[in-house]
């Protein structure tokens, strides 16, 4: 009966209002064109249940809707709105809202006060969350005036309200929303509620979010402490109180360690900690003072880094750092937290906060007591964390020559513990040498020869380490002179430009003679190589090429030249090499020298095409394929006459042109890095050989250091050659890299050995390849798509280049059981 | 008057002794914790259950008792109060309270009878009894104890198995925290507590004064001090008690001697927390992030450099750890270790928590250097004395973090010193703008509540109600004529045919009368006639009707006039109303007793 009733009610309350709006409606229709505005309309009101409507609004929101049409959309959306009881119609309604006022020449502001009305007066908490998400979206969209701004302004002051909503999805828009206009007009000035003051808008959201730190959920926590990290506009007095907890023990004032360490520090007593009173309270608080909950920034980082869950916690270790790249002074407050952080439980926040630590440290000093904490690390089994450190020191500004000679002990002390860190910690010792060779200078005698520990007859492993940390503190004396040396090189390559003038025979000899000296910078200066390097192989390229154009064998009838193309071809396949290597091997290379480089790899190409064709007389047409470059201006005028000559004629312009090109100009780019590897372990030279049973796998683990590989993920393969010459490609995973540094990645995995048959204790060959397809750099030209030989040309050319030096691993196969 | 009450029992209050509170919401009771004193050794040290209820069993008093934790001063006195005393009802607990529980009890048994020799304590089946009365709850699990009462556990910190419960009967729900910790250490989790805006919050004030410095520093001071000892080639006693701060430390050293891959051996003496270990190694659901995500690799409590201690290897050369049971160095093991080692400058004792006045322990923290021991014999301490605090209760800045996030009407703070939750209390109600209780041991705190109370009402009586006038708003009240019919505690709105019909009665009408006399010489029909122009001019809202045998009804109220029989001049109006139109009625008599207006003669 009831149930009955009810029903009764409901259909004849919704039939009244439908005839009504149908009215109205068809009003409308004979005014206007049929809009889709209007048919939604008519649809919403023929909805008789929210499922229904909710059904309608489903449909027209997979349907675009034009531009002019949007206002009246939006219109009839908003009535429907204020009407529906249903929350997940009004949800639906709020977010196409947002969408709509995405669209293109449409401007949300007559939406605006709508939507902040309704914000105020909506009770259901998904559809306020939606509803915040729908106001990002409008104020984004809305143009640069003073008046949105006071009005977003306004809505953000309204969203703090909301930041104590019982829903989390609430508060986590209403955090976004806030920080995003905190971001847009962080100068503005709100009120201070309760009180006459007034504070910049940045200012008073920063406060608002460092409160959500500590938020009853761990997802908005995360979610407010990764926002702080980009309020750099922040002042400086809000940044430094959330580093800021006043400690108290029965109401006394009581100073945190941090402060008890520096206080030992500067009274130049080392902490003691004997006693059990060491950190008893001082003076008396004043009861009415203190405030336990503040409503400001008060540590909000110092509960972020105390958080439960490590999520929280890495993403207050990312926010400081950000925080502190921006400001030093704030850098230099939080680095006893970020210190404290390297004991953290969880690997990844403790390899977190020392890559921040190295982050920030052109702003900070070790004091000696944080070095202490730092090196105290150095005994991490794990060698990320190790590495990561030795990184930290690397860059580390340390203030007393004592703090210098702690670190030298810890890292030998790291390096008996850890003999496989021996690279890592030479490294680390040179670069702390070089910056701070006024504090080595002092330890210089003490360490080359009165230290007894270093005073043994026979000269021990760590010897160079010591050696390394002194002469590298010694060196920068030296280093300034680096100028001559670019000039040196920028005059000898002007002088090799100039060598068409040259006679061949000149060419050759002054093409040879700058080769030579290039090679010899690069290895001087290790800051040139990569120029050196790069411009020694273009070089080289052109020598080769001068070199196969003054054959003979061009002048000579078809037989006779057989034996001697070899020395033409086998140039042309070392050109088309080399500029594989230029173009694959260097991190820097800009567009510029990859069509230059291209050019370099087309003249061998025609090269090769002569030379095969003179020799397998008739053929080499199917050679063609191999033209699939780029092409220079001249061949590509001639392109017509090419494919319709006859391939003799082909033969003969190609052999002119060649002769004729010219050397073109290669403009070195700003930075330019050869890739290189290092093969760390194997080791090589290895006696003990890797035993394994035949017919099984037997992991090698391979450990190398990558100098300027881009993507290395995709690129670096590891090559293994058994001894019966079969080789084997593997590619390491993508978590076997890891970036310690900029420009350096590491490489750790585990290479897996098999072959069958085997009876002898052999050696294997290890290598890196960098791998590289042409396809991936060269945008393809128009012109090749139209025209017939497109089909051939669409294939890359594919291949690996070695960069590392190959290692030679023992390997024994142990007897086979009978 | 609804309302709550509060009493803890003697030592519950301000003092950090024993837990034993008595809560009593919307007619149940319940008893929160039933803890011991540990200072006292007689019958002062169990709480005076005679206060609950003189007589009569406190079975029929008490609806359930629950268990926070497994800390003796808040179960201790559990078998003595269910078997000793009597109680059959429900205990509830954690799954790992319960299972620890029963350990700590029998161990304690084990020192008051058998070491002490004391009498009338209660025997090793009198807490297996008790424990099968124990219902084990989950996290978050909603537990129905009858009809009306329901508890829900959450997560405390604290201990393995801590728990806060909310007790909740209707809309009415209380939230009591035991001890809880606010701050993640290195084996448990921070508590943590919806907004279930209950109507009063019991929590915990032990730190009401205090704020501490971050976990950080005082951990890696002490791995530091430890790490330096044992490379100095020292021995390093920790003093603990079996169960608690024991684990902390114990994850605390393991992990550090996984990272810096250290091969010094580090043992763990007694008996009694090998088994406690195992359950720590069971209740991986408990334990923090850390150890949750990895103990599939490892269980964290499967220690790998902890092993069980010998009496001989305290002789051992060369640098070694060892955790010693008691933490106070007032006996046992840890004292005869101590006596070992305390000789030799590098080695090094560390105090993880407070000592008891009196305590070896108390004395070299306190800086003495030569201890008498029995037997005239003097000892003379060279090793280095540390201290240091790990203790896992929340501090102030953490118990206003927990009220913030629970949102309750009413704070209450019990397990603390009084002077100190005067600040606290201070602090709540200035900040949270709630008010806020410090009962001292034995006082009642009572709290009026409002509870609401649903009331069904009729289709029927509503769509009368309906149709009588318009839709109802939210907003306005409005007046309705029904019946409200209590039966088995839920009420019912129906109308009156409808309750008669019911209830099997039938229907009595109530009609009020009333004379009023009224000074007029006229004949008794021209009375009749003036009465019904004046209330006509009168009551425009109503139906005023002259009948034709001369009485005048206003709606269903009959009015008539007859002559007094005595005096002719003075007529007698006869006023007749239903009960349902009293107020109309009794408006009609009040306008007639003023008498007519002047006729125009």
């Amino acid at each position: 009966m009831a149930a009955h009733l009810k029903k009764r009610v409901y259909e004849e309350f919704s039939k009244v209002v439908q005839q009504q709006q149908e009215e109205i409606a068809t009003k409308k229709l004979r005014l206007t064109k049929p809009s889709k505005s209007a048919a939604l309309h008519i649809d919403l009101c023929k909805a008789t249940s929210p499922a229904d409507a909710l059904q309608y609004l489903l449909q027209f929101a997979r349907k675009p809707v034009e531009a002019e049409s949007v206002e009246g959309v939006v219109r009839i959306l908003l009535e429907h709105y204020y009407k529906e009881n249903d929350p997940s119609v009004r949800l639906k309604i709020a977010s196409l809202l947002g969408l709509l006022s995405k669209t293109a020449g449409f401007s949300p502001d007559c939406i605006m006060d709508d939507a902040i009305n309704i914000l105020q007066n909506e009770k259901s908490h998904q559809v306020l969350a939606q509803l915040l998400d729908t106001l990002l979206a409008i104020g984004t969209k809305l143009p640069e005036s003073p008046a949105v701004q006071m009005r977003l302004v306004d809505v953000a002051c309204k969203a703090c309200k909301l930041l104590s909503d019982d829903y989390e999805q609430v508060r986590s828009a209403a955090v976004q929303l806030i920080w995003v206009v905190s971001q847009l007009y962080p100068e503005s000035i709100v009120p201070i509620p309760s009180s006459n003051e007034e504070i910049r808008l940045v200012d008073d959201a920063f406060g608002k979010i460092c409160h959500m730190v500590s938020d009853g959920s761990w997802v908005v926590r995360v979610q407010a402490a990764k926002l702080l990290g980009s309020m750099e506009q922040v002042s400086s007095h809000f940044l430094e109180q959330t580093l800021d907890k006043k400690l108290m023990s029965d109401l006394r004032r009581k100073r945190t360690a941090h402060e008890r360490a520096k206080e030992l520090y500067s009274s130049g007593e080392f902490s003691s900690g004997r006693k059990w009173g060491d950190d008893a309270p001082k003076e008396e608080v004043d009861t009415g003072a203190v405030n336990l909950i503040e409503s400001g920034a008060c540590g909000a980082f110092v509960h972020g880094l105390e958080d439960e869950m490590y999520e929280v916690r890495i993403a207050a270790v990312e926010a400081l750092c950000m925080l502190a790249q921006s400001s030093p002074s704030f850098a230099e407050k939080c680095l006893d937290f970020l210190v404290d952080m390297f004991n953290d439980e969880i690997e990844e926040v403790r390899l977190q906060s020392i890559h921040t630590m190295r982050k920030i440290s052109n702003n900070i000093t070790l004091r000696e007591d944080q070095l202490d904490t730092v090196l105290a690390v150095l005994e991490d089994s794990s060698r990320d964390i190790r590495e990561a450190l030795h990184e930290l020191l690397c860059c580390t500004n340390v203030s007393t020559k004592e703090g210098i000679h702690l670190a030298l002990v810890e890292l030998l002390k790291n390096l008996t513990k850890y003999p496989t860190d021996r690279d890592s910690i030479w490294k680390c010792l040179k670069f702390l040498g070089s910056r701070h060779p006024t504090l080595v200078l002092p330890l210089v005698p003490e360490l080359l020869s009165t230290h007894p520990f270093f005073d043994t007859a026979e000269p021990d492993m760590d010897d160079p380490a010591c050696r390394k940390l002194v002469s590298s503190a010694v060196s920068p004396n030296i280093m300034p002179q680096e100028d001559p040396s670019q000039q040196f090189l920028q005059q000898s390559l002007e002088r090799v430009y100039g060598l068409q003038h040259l006679d061949p025979q000149g060419a050759q000899e002054l093409l040879e003679l700058t080769i030579r000296d290039l090679q010899r910078l690069g290895e001087l200066q290790s800051e040139l190589a990569g120029v050196a390097d790069f411009s020694a192989t273009y070089l080289r390229c052109q020598l080769l090429l001068i070199k196969a154009l003054q054959e003979k064998l061009w002048n000579v009838a078809a037989p006779l030249y057989l034996k001697q193309s070899d020395l033409a071809s086998a140039a042309a396949k070392q050109i088309m090499e080399e500029t594989y290597k230029m173009e694959f091997m260097y991190s820097g290379v800009e567009n510029k020298q990859v069509v230059i480089i291209h050019h370099m790899r087309l003249q061998a190409k025609a090269l090769q095409l002569i030379v095969t064709a003179r020799t397998a007389r008739g053929c080499f047409i199917a050679d063609l394929p191999h033209l699939q470059d780029s092409f220079v201006d001249k061949l590509l005028d001639l392109m017509p006459r090419l494919m319709t000559s006859k391939p003799m004629e082909v033969v003969k312009i190609l052999q002119t042109m060649l002769r004729q090109s010219t050397f073109l100009h290669l403009p070195l780019p700003e930075q330019i890095h050869k890739a290189s590897a290092t093969i760390i372990e194997p080791a090589g030279e290895s006696d003990n050989p890797l035993r394994f049973t035949s017919g099984l796998v037997v992991a090698l683990d391979v450990d190398a250091t990558l100098e300027h590989v881009q993507d290395p993920q995709s690129t670096v393969k590891v090559q293994v050659l058994y001894p019966d010459g079969q080789a084997q490609m593997i590619h390491p995973k993508p978590g076997d890299f890891r970036n310690p540094g900029p420009g350096r990645h590491r490489l750790i995995t585990q290479v897996y050995l098999s072959h069958t048959a085997w009876t002898e204790p052999c050696q294997v060959e290890v290598r890196l390849l960098l791998a590289y397809s042409s396809s991936a750099r060269i945008p393809k030209a128009p012109w090749i798509e139209s025209g017939d030989v497109s089909a051939q040309v669409e294939t890359s050319i594919e291949g690996t280049i070695p960069f590392s030096k190959p290692v030679k691993v023992y390997i024994m196969p142990k007897p086979a059981r009978r | 008057m609804p309302e709550i009450r509060v009493t803890p029992l003697v030592g519950a209050g301000q003092d950090v002794g024993r837990s034993c509170i008595l809560v009593s919401i919307a007619g149940k009771n319940v008893m929160l914790d039933c803890g011991m004193h540990m200072g006292f050794n007689d019958d002062r040290r169990f709480p005076d259950f005679s206060y609950i209820t003189q007589n009569g069993r406190l079975t029929d008093f008490l609806d359930c008792v629950i268990i926070s934790h497994f800390h003796l001063d808040h179960c201790g006195a559990l078998p003595y109060f269910s078997e000793m005393v009597g109680y059959d009802g429900p205990i509830y607990m954690t799954h790992p309270t319960q299972a620890i529980c029963p350990i700590l009890l029998e161990d304690y048994r084990k020192i008051a009878v058998d070491k002490k020799g004391e009498a009338n304590f209660f025997t090793s089946q009198m807490i297996k009894d008790c424990m099968k009365k124990v219902v084990a709850v989950h996290l978050h699990q909603t537990v129905q104890v009858d009809d009306e009462l329901e508890i829900k556990a959450y997560y405390a910190g604290h201990v393995l198995g801590a728990a806060m419960f909310q007790i909740k009967v209707g809309s009415e729900s209380v939230v009591y925290t035991g001890d809880y910790n606010m701050t993640p250490d290195r084996h448990l989790g921070a508590a943590w507590i919806d907004k279930c805006r209950p109507n009063l919050l019991i929590t915990e004030s032990t730190y009401a004064t205090t704020i501490r410095d971050s976990k950080r520093c005082r951990e890696r001071d002490f791995l530091k001090k430890v790490h330096e000892t044992v490379e100095r080639g020292g021995k390093v006693l920790i003093p603990v008690f079996a169960l608690g701060r024991a684990q902390e430390l114990c994850i605390l050293l393991e992990t550090f001697w996984e990272r810096m891959n250290l091969k010094v051996p580090i043992y763990f003496s007694t008996g009694l927390t090998e088994k406690a270990n195992h359950y720590y190694k069971l209740f991986i659901t408990w334990t923090n992030q850390k150890i949750r995500k990895t103990f599939v690799q490892r269980n964290m409590f499967e220690f790998k450099h902890i092993k069980a201690f010998d009496r001989a290897f305290a002789d051992n050369p060369g640098p070694m750890v060892v955790f010693a049971t008691p933490g106070m160095l007032h006996a046992g093991q840890s004292l005869q270790i101590f006596r070992k080692w305390a000789g030799n400058e590098k080695n090094m004792v560390i105090m993880p928590g407070y000592c008891v006045q009196g305590t070896v322990g108390h004395k070299i923290l306190s800086g003495q250097r030569k201890l008498e021991m029995e037997g005239r014999q003097v000892l003379e301490v060279k090793m280095q004395v540390e201290y240091m605090s790990f203790s896992a209760h929340a501090d102030a800045k953490g118990i206003m973090q927990l009220v913030g996030q629970a949102e309750p009407e009413n704070v209450l703070l019990v397990h603390g010193e009084a002077k100190k939750m005067e600040f606290l209390k201070q602090k709540i109600e200035q900040e949270f703008r709630v008010s806020c209780y410090m009962p001292a041991n034995g006082e009642t705190v009572t709290l009026p509540t409002s509870p609401s109370i649903p009331v069904g009402i009729s289709l029927g009586l509503l769509k009368r109600e309906m149709a009588q006038g318009l839709l109802p708003e939210a907003k306005k009240p409005r007046l309705l004529h029904g019946t409200l019919i209590m039966k088995d505690s839920n009420f019912r709105l129906v109308s009156s045919e409808q309750a008669l019909k019911e209830l099997g009665l039938a229907e009595h009408q109530l009609r009020f009368t009333c004379r009023v006399h009224l000074h007029d010489t006229r004949k008794e029909q021209e009375t009749a006639t003036r009465i019904y122009s004046h209330l006509k001019s009168i009551l425009k809202d109503h139906c005023v009707q002259h009948l034709p045998d001369g009485s005048v009804t206003v709606e269903s109220i009959l009015v008539q006039a007859a002559a007094h029989s005595e005096d002719p001049g003075t007529k007698v109006l006869l006023v007749s109303w239903t009960y349902q139109d009293e107020e109309l009625g009794s408006y009609l008599t009040s306008l007639l007793k003023k008498g007519l207006p002047q006729a125009p003669s």
